[in-house]
């Protein structure tokens, strides 16, 4: 239990620190981490499988993608950053204030209902759920492939031109 | 039968992307064109020409489960009709032949994700497919590269992925409770009564992702700015038809015949049903230009929509299909004439173009129609439908909701006469240059679009028989 929720805070934690941090690269570190922290709740869950698909994909190649996109761009200046980072977080201050306030009156005064379900144990295995049983979501994501094609085409390719 | 709607858009835009030139060139058109006229054809006809169809072989290779009942013919009908007056459109309106086929490839990436998400039986694949035609529209939209059509699109985006997490999460709540997430199952799980609260909570956060989806007030950030800012065919494509099946149509299917809704849900729905109705009319009010109060009516529109789901009557139901098909008519024939005009004009600002009903006859005709039909004026389609709607709430006792519905039709009423004065009759000295003539295309796809709404009005009492049998 413990451990679980020491887990679920370094998630939020990884996952505020990569929409906050001001360079580009430490976001993409923040992101790899988030994705690293999640495969280990999964693992501990008991899915494995998504927990290696989580860690190779999000946390491994997408990582690599990013950085290598973020090696084309500038870096910007000391003086802008600081400034950005004063007016970034000017506009946040309120938010972990209320975060807490209404996390503490939800405890307090929130009745939560019994939603503890036992977990579906499935006979099937992942793999031939996938590929035998939902052929129709396969197919869709052979279309989102198509449309994140064209969209590079439209959005990059076409640009130089 | 069913599966081919799905494969044949697919098989098509294969066929395009194969490394022949000739494909590239005018011929791309006039296979979309032809495949979404089989597609119009084909759904109109269904009852006549099943008897004669072989059955399935398609399902020798694939385990598609879909069903093609009434309400998904009438939405592959529509679907079919607003792709191919988007599609003539885009012919008309985009500048190079590289855009022309780019959007031909992303139009059937789209409707293969619509028809799709049509004729599904499973809520997980409801949600794939809603992303692919939600994909595929972040691409149309930013097919125009300026910075106020990608503030749309990041927008849009935004607000579709919390959109897809709330309904993720309502997925696994329903995986929890039901075990099996098909609509049948779904429905078992009703029936028998089996963890109420977790059900609840998952019906209440696909309802919010829905109603972010379907631009309902107070999650309709997105609508004006997607609208107004992307290109004229897509904003047919997006305002006529996909925001409407990813949004509105899952609504009246999962809200209509799967979820089994509490009286307080029922009220929440209505709640949000009427206040879209009244605040997006009270908005369109101060727009000034033509393409953003044209979204706001929109907004305006589906809440009639969502209001007749709220009230849960079979009439009411009814009311609330076949409003969907008349506002995805002539809110397409809105957004055409503003094609028309900015094709004409270069703008669709308000303060800039005054009194141009001479120079467009046609336009200024057609869009009489669509404007009277939308504030539902007698005999026009858009009138049955709110007349059903109203009807409804009456006699299911929501005498206020049915107050609402009825008055704000005066305000949208207010609102578009003051378009069709300012823009069309209203007597001006200005002369605005012309950047070129409407081209026919255009014409042909106001005439064709103003043409169903008159003829669904004065043939009304014949397709009410229809449908009458179907659902009453």
């Amino acid at each position: 239990m413990a451990l679980n929720l020491i887990l679920l805070f370094g998630l939020v934690l990884a996952a505020v620190w990569t929409v906050m941090t001001i360079r580009l690269i430490r976001a993409v570190v923040g992101l790899a981490l988030t994705s690293a922290i999640l495969a280990v709740i999964m693992y501990r869950l008991n899915s494995p499988l998504a927990a290696v698909f989580e860690l190779s994909v999000c946390s491994g190649l997408i990582s690599v993608i990013f950085i290598t996109t973020v090696s084309f761009t500038q870096r910007i200046s000391k003086e802008r950053l600081l400034v950005r980072r004063r007016e970034r977080l000017a506009k946040f201050w309120l938010l972990p204030i209320i975060l807490v306030t209404a996390g503490l009156f939800l405890m307090q005064h929130l009745k939560i209902p019994d939603f503890v379900v036992s977990a579906p144990s499935y006979s099937q295995d992942v793999r031939e759920v996938i590929w035998n049983l939902r052929h129709l979501d396969l197919f869709g994501q052979i279309l989102v492939l198509f449309a994140g094609i064209f969209g590079v085409v439209i959005l990059f390719k076409e640009q130089d031109k | 039968m069913a599966s081919v709607f799905i494969l044949a858009p697919f098989l098509l835009l294969i066929i395009l992307n194969l490394p022949f030139k000739f494909l590239r060139r005018g011929i791309a058109f006039w296979l979309a064109a032809g495949l979404l006229l089989i597609q119009i054809l084909s759904s109109a006809l269904h009852q006549r020409i099943a008897a004669h169809i072989p059955p399935d072989l398609l399902r020798l290779f694939f385990s598609f489960k879909l069903s093609l009942d009434t309400l998904a013919l009438v939405m592959l009908f529509t679907i079919g009709i607003v792709a191919l007056v988007a599609l003539l459109v885009a012919r008309a309106t985009m500048a190079t032949e590289r855009h022309k086929f780019n959007f031909i490839n992303l139009l059937l990436i789209s409707l293969t994700g619509m028809n799709t998400t049509v004729l599904v039986t499973d809520l997980f694949s409801l949600y794939v497919f809603i992303e692919v035609t939600a994909l595929s529209v972040f691409v149309l939209m930013a097919i125009e590269k300026n910075k106020f059509a990608i503030e749309g699109t990041f927008k849009y985006l935004i607000l579709s992925m919390i959109a897809s997490i709330f309904m993720l999460t309502a997925l696994a709540f329903f995986l929890l409770s039901c075990r099996d997430i098909s609509f049948s199952g779904i429905q078992a799980a009703f029936s028998a009564h089996s963890n109420v609260a977790l059900l609840n909570v998952a019906v209440m956060l696909f309802l919010c992702g829905l109603f972010i989806k379907s631009g309902a007030v107070p999650f309709h950030g997105w609508v004006p700015d997607a609208y107004s800012e992307a290109q004229a065919a897509v904003s047919v494509l997006l305002a006529g038809i996909i925001t409407k099946v990813a949004g509105v149509y899952v609504l009246l299917r999962l809200f209509g015949t799967v979820f089994v809704v509490s009286a307080n849900l029922q009220n929440v729905i209505m709640f949000v049903g009427a206040a879209s109705i009244v605040l997006a009319a009270l908005a369109a009010f101060r727009q000034g230009d033509m393409k953003r109060m044209l979204a706001y009516s929109s907004i305006s529109q589906v809440g009639y929509i969502i209001l007749a789901l709220g009230c849960g009557t079979p009439l009411a139901y009814l009311g609330a299909v076949w409003h969907f098909f008349n506002h995805a008519i002539f809110k397409s024939l809105l957004f055409v004439n503003s094609a028309s005009l900015q094709k004409k004009f270069g703008s669709t600002d308000m303060a800039i173009i005054t009194g141009m009903g001479s120079q467009l006859p046609v336009t200024s005709a057609t869009s009489l129609v669509g404007l009277l039909s939308t504030a539902g004026i007698p005999p026009l389609s858009g009138f049955w439908s709110k007349l059903l709607i109203i009807i409804a709430l009456f006699s299911a006792g929501k005498i206020a909701y049915a107050a609402v519905a009825l008055l704000t039709g005066v305000l949208t009423l207010a609102y578009f006469l003051f378009l069709e004065r300012n823009v069309f009759f209203m007597r001006t000295d200005m002369t605005l240059e012309s950047k070129g003539g409407v081209p026919l295309s255009i014409k042909l796809c106001e005439v064709l679009l103003a043409a169903i709404t008159i003829a669904v009005g004065l043939g009304f009492p014949f397709i009410l028989k229809i449908l009458h049998y179907t659902w009453l």
